[in-house]
């Protein structure tokens, strides 16, 4: 691809959609952790079952709270009444182990038996007294990453429109939605705070309890490229004002983040191009490494333009970007910011393809042969058997990569494939299947 | 609905999906929602497999929600035949799918005008079969669809092959150490001069089956998939098959005698010396027999084992345990419950209690109620064992990547009697270091925590009593903690001092 020419604006296509992901009922796997109140209920069959308990493999034996309210053959003929169902399962739940919100997560089969979730749970949310969040997080909808969307959606009813006891209904404040590890919400927290902006509360909170103050002087910012519902949300339904920016993902995309808030709140950052610069140095050792390398992102978790982005800034030219789904106007800065890189690397735009076909997939990475596939686990271990290195783009959705201090992880976890099979290329066994 | 955190069988397309990847270039179209092809993710993980999971979902969205979805399975259907030129290609029903009640069948018929492979739609009731059945049924289905399609093409009778031949048949992909028993039959059948017509469905391909009733019988190493097909075959074609599991010395030897009695009986110059074979294996080839008579066994006498699994592995492994190591199962359990009946039956008077669930937390209970020196059991009680400070060698799936070695370790056959033994042996304290544990009083000086899985303790413990308590070897520790606090809540005390654990050590010999 060296001798493709360059092009002058990014280029977008869209597949069969035939190609693997997780189910966005995964979201359960962190969200639980996050909202340390929570109990999360996904209503669907076995196959959901087994599929959380094999994709978050050791999670499960910690007492999680979470678990499947299995449905059997007598929920889908109807011969049981949901209703009923749901309250024997709530309580039971309620009383072993007593939590602050009880999160339904639909799935494909609440959807096909048109098993009225929302019109159930307020019903059951005053008779049992804890409160009862609805998400539909389905594979017949949504990819992944997705259902996080879908939950952090439904949690913006949730939020209280005025703060409790200070009249501050006058000032605007800044709320951040998307669910990060704790520490790393307070570093962006301690970021913005050396801008001089207090951030008054994150989308979800720590605790059910603590969910932020939403109304008409709030501006929300998200964290995170794949929470288009939820920023529809809280614009639509809690009037709050949207601040369109790149995502806080590599040193680039956190500078660029942090000085789109600033200028809506009209502060002048201090340091942050001489902040960022020193992140790029400590960078260096892992940048040589890429400097000239090639990537195809295959698409499953809606990270990818973000991460491409910053992987162009790290001097790697990409490909191709697939994405699951692309919401233009939700990740329009990013897009921006992605092809504002490339001109300034003087690179070739990628092509995104959303939707993508991994059949066909396979077959240009074939013809590519770039140096690093990023791909799901299904497609990673056939790909190196043919001597392509690949990362789990899994990884990214569970490791720490937001914000300038984690910038080294991203990095961490891309060069690893090529650092070790740089120790390993001299011995002659790339190729590993019979051809 | 049921509440439920965790389960030990999947749900039936992954059976369907386990037998059809198995097979030489046969593929499966899943008619599921975005995100059901994880069986993909743990094939390639689990089983580390070289090359793309011969799988891929012909999607169905919001869009086959509102209108059906009409030509796109014929699509992907045929797609796929141009592609990647399968011999077969199985359309699978998922949970989700199958509510949707759309004429796959019809799919399927249609798909096969336009496709040079065979296309068959996979014949598994979502609600009413798990992973494990649906994998029988599937197995079953595709060789009888050859069968009898060999069978419309020509009349002649198949022809026995000339030596005596077996089938082994059930080894399959995800299956619980498959591939290492797979290499142990071979080894086995070939010691006593049988050949292997073929081995399904592993590996097998779908244009030899109509070559598959030329074998003079049929070998089902597993309880779980195979029967279906043996049964068909046996209705059929006249084909006797082995159906003993040759886990252990003396079900090897049932096994064997089963095999010989199949190939004298119709070739009567087969004249192969199995009673110097199995001795000679048994006393000296095996180092399990004498392993069970050396001193070091000894220290198993009497120890209390729990064995939990599948049918087959929980059977053979309990049996094992009782007849060949003297080692007392208190209690044996499956998670077939639609298999039952068998597993009481195999176990009967190899153990004190049998336990037919698939409630893991009934397992748990139970495993803290005996307290075992050891357990035997999946992945899940292992992680039981973990929390109660008890070791666990597991048996049988389900697993994890660990269960998946890269070395030779079968469990069936004479080489896999040895892998049992270090197993179980590895799995006990071993018996100098329990002796002096007990002399000394213990390395561990960790914080006693509670064994008990569900129940909180509303006793206090007064700090002489603690310092005791942390005296105690850990591995008796929660034991005598539980017998202690039981014997207070009995005397009406709410703080345990130095001398109510005495009186309790006293009272009920804790």
């Amino acid at each position: 691809m060296t001798n493709s020419k360059l092009t002058e604006t990014l280029t977008f296509e869209c597949e069969t959609g035939n190609y693997h992901t997780f189910c966005p009922i995964s979201c359960v796997a962190w969200l639980y952790q996050k909202i340390e109140d929570s109990f999360f209920l996904v209503i669907g069959t076995k196959t959901c079952g087994y599929f959380l308990q094999n994709a978050l493999g050791v999670m499960i034996f910690a007492e999680p709270r979470y678990a499947m309210a299995e449905l059997e053959e007598a929920d889908i003929s109807a011969q049981l009444n949901d209703y009923k169902e749901l309250k024997r399962l709530c309580l039971q739940i309620k009383q072993d182990r007593n939590p602050s919100v009880i999160v339904w997560i639909g799935t494909c089969t609440t959807e096909i038996i048109k098993m009225d979730l929302e019109g159930m749970a307020p019903r059951l949310e005053a008779e049992i007294q804890t409160p009862i969040v609805v998400a539909r997080a389905n594979g017949l909808d949504y990819a992944f990453t997705q259902g996080e969307d879908t939950v952090l959606a439904a949690m913006v009813q949730r939020c209280p429109s005025n703060a409790p006891e200070q009249n501050q209904i006058e000032k605007k404040s800044l709320v951040l939605f998307g669910s990060l590890p704790t520490n790393v919400a307070t570093q962006l927290n301690l970021e913005l705070e050396r801008c001089g902006i207090q951030v008054a509360g994150w989308l979800p909170s720590q605790r059910y309890a603590d969910l932020p103050v939403l109304n008409q002087n709030v501006y929300v910012c998200g964290i995170n490229p794949f929470l288009s519902r939820t920023a529809t949300t809280l614009m639509r339904r809690r009037k709050c004002k949207l601040i369109s920016a790149p995502f806080p993902i590599g040193p680039d995309g956190t500078r660029a983040w942090l000085e789109k808030i600033c200028s809506v709140f009209n502060v002048a950052p201090i340091n942050l191009i001489e902040r960022e610069r020193l992140i790029w140095d400590s960078l260096e050792d892992y940048i040589t490494l890429l400097r000239g390398k090639s990537v195809f992102f295959m698409g499953d978790n809606l990270l990818e333009i973000s991460l491409a982005r910053f992987l162009v800034r790290c001097g790697m030219i990409v490909y191709e970007i697939g994405i699951p789904y692309l919401d233009k106007r939700f990740q329009s800065a990013e897009l921006q910011l992605l092809e504002k890189t490339c001109s300034e690397m003087n690179v070739a735009m990628p092509r995104i393809v959303e939707k993508p076909d991994n059949y066909n997939q396979i077959q240009r990475i074939r013809e590519l042969q770039p140096d690093l596939a990023i791909t799901g686990m299904a497609h990673a271990n056939p790909l190196e058997a043919r001597g392509i290195n690949t990362k789990w783009s899994v990884e990214f959705t569970f490791a720490q990569i937001h914000g300038f201090t984690n910038a080294r992880d991203i990095l961490e976890l891309v060069t690893r494939p090529l650092r070790r099979n740089k120790a390993l290329e001299n011995l002659g066994w790339n190729q590993l299947v019979k051809m | 609905m049921k509440l439920a955190y965790w389960m030990y069988a999947g749900p039936a397309h992954i059976g369907t999906l386990r037998v059809a990847s198995s097979f030489k270039n046969v593929h499966a179209i899943m008619h599921a929602p975005l995100g059901d092809d994880y069986f993909n993710v743990m094939r390639s993980m689990l089983e580390r497999e070289r090359d793309f999971t011969p799988v891929t979902a012909s999607i169905v969205d919001r869009h086959v929600l509102a209108r059906g979805s009409q030509e796109k399975v014929i699509e992907n259907i045929t797609r796929k035949d141009k592609e990647e030129n399968p011999d077969l290609i199985i359309l699978t029903p998922t949970c989700t799918s199958s509510i949707l009640q759309e004429d796959l069948q019809n799919f399927v018929n249609r798909a096969g005008l336009d496709s040079k492979s065979d296309v068959i739609l996979a014949d598994v009731n979502h609600y009413r079969v798990n992973e494990l059945q649906a994998a029988d049924r599937t197995l079953e289905q595709i060789i009888r669809f050859y069968l009898e399609k060999a069978r419309s093409e020509s009349n002649k009778p198949l022809r026995k092959t000339e030596k005596p031949s077996a089938n082994i048949l059930g080894i399959f992909t995800l299956g619980f150490h498959n591939q290492h028993d797979c290499r142990e039959l071979r080894r086995l059948l070939t010691d006593l001069g049988i050949v292997i017509n073929q081995i399904l469905p592993e590996g097998g391909s779908v244009t030899n089956i109509n070559e598959l009733p030329k074998a003079w019988f049929n070998l089902i190493p597993y309880r779980e998939v195979g029967l279906m097909a043996a049964n068909y075959l046996q209705n059929e074609y006249d084909m006797p098959y082995v159906a003993v599991t040759p886990m252990g010395l003396l079900d090897t030897e049932n096994c064997i005698r089963e095999i010989v009695d199949i190939v004298k009986s119709s070739d009567t110059s087969y004249n192969f010396d199995f009673e110097t074979y199995i001795d000679t294996q048994t006393r000296f080839i095996s180092q399990a027999a004498w392993f069970s008579r050396s001193i070091d066994c000894q220290n198993l006498t009497g120890k209390k084992a729990v064995v939990f699994g599948d049918a087959t592995h929980a059977a053979s492994i309990t049996k094992i345990l009782a007849r060949e190591m003297g080692i007392r199962v208190s209690c044996s359990g499956t998670y077939c419950k639609h298999d039952a009946d068998w597993f009481r039956e195999q176990v009967d008077g190899f153990c004190d209690e049998v336990l037919i669930t698939d409630d893991h937390t009934q397992v748990a209970d139970m495993i803290a109620r005996i307290e075992p020196a050891a357990i035997f059991g999946t992945q899940m009680e292992r992680h039981i064992g973990k929390r109660l400070d008890i070791p666990c060698g597991v048996i049988s799936a389900p697993v994890h990547i660990q269960n998946f070695p890269l070395g030779f370790r079968p469990f069936l056959g004479y080489e896999g009697t040895n892998q049992i033994s270090d197993l179980v042996y590895n799995s006990f304290t071993l018996g100098m270091e329990d002796h002096l544990l007990e002399i000394f009083g213990g390395h561990d000086t960790k914080e006693v925590i509670t064994k008990s899985l569900s129940t909180d303790s509303d006793l206090a413990w007064a700090p002489e009593a603690l310092t005791e308590l942390q005296r105690i070897p850990g591995f008796v520790r929660g034991k005598i903690k539980r017998n202690t606090e039981k014997f207070a809540r009995e005397k009406n005390c709410n703080l345990i001092t130095l001398e109510i654990m005495f009186a309790a050590k006293e009272a009920v010999g804790a």
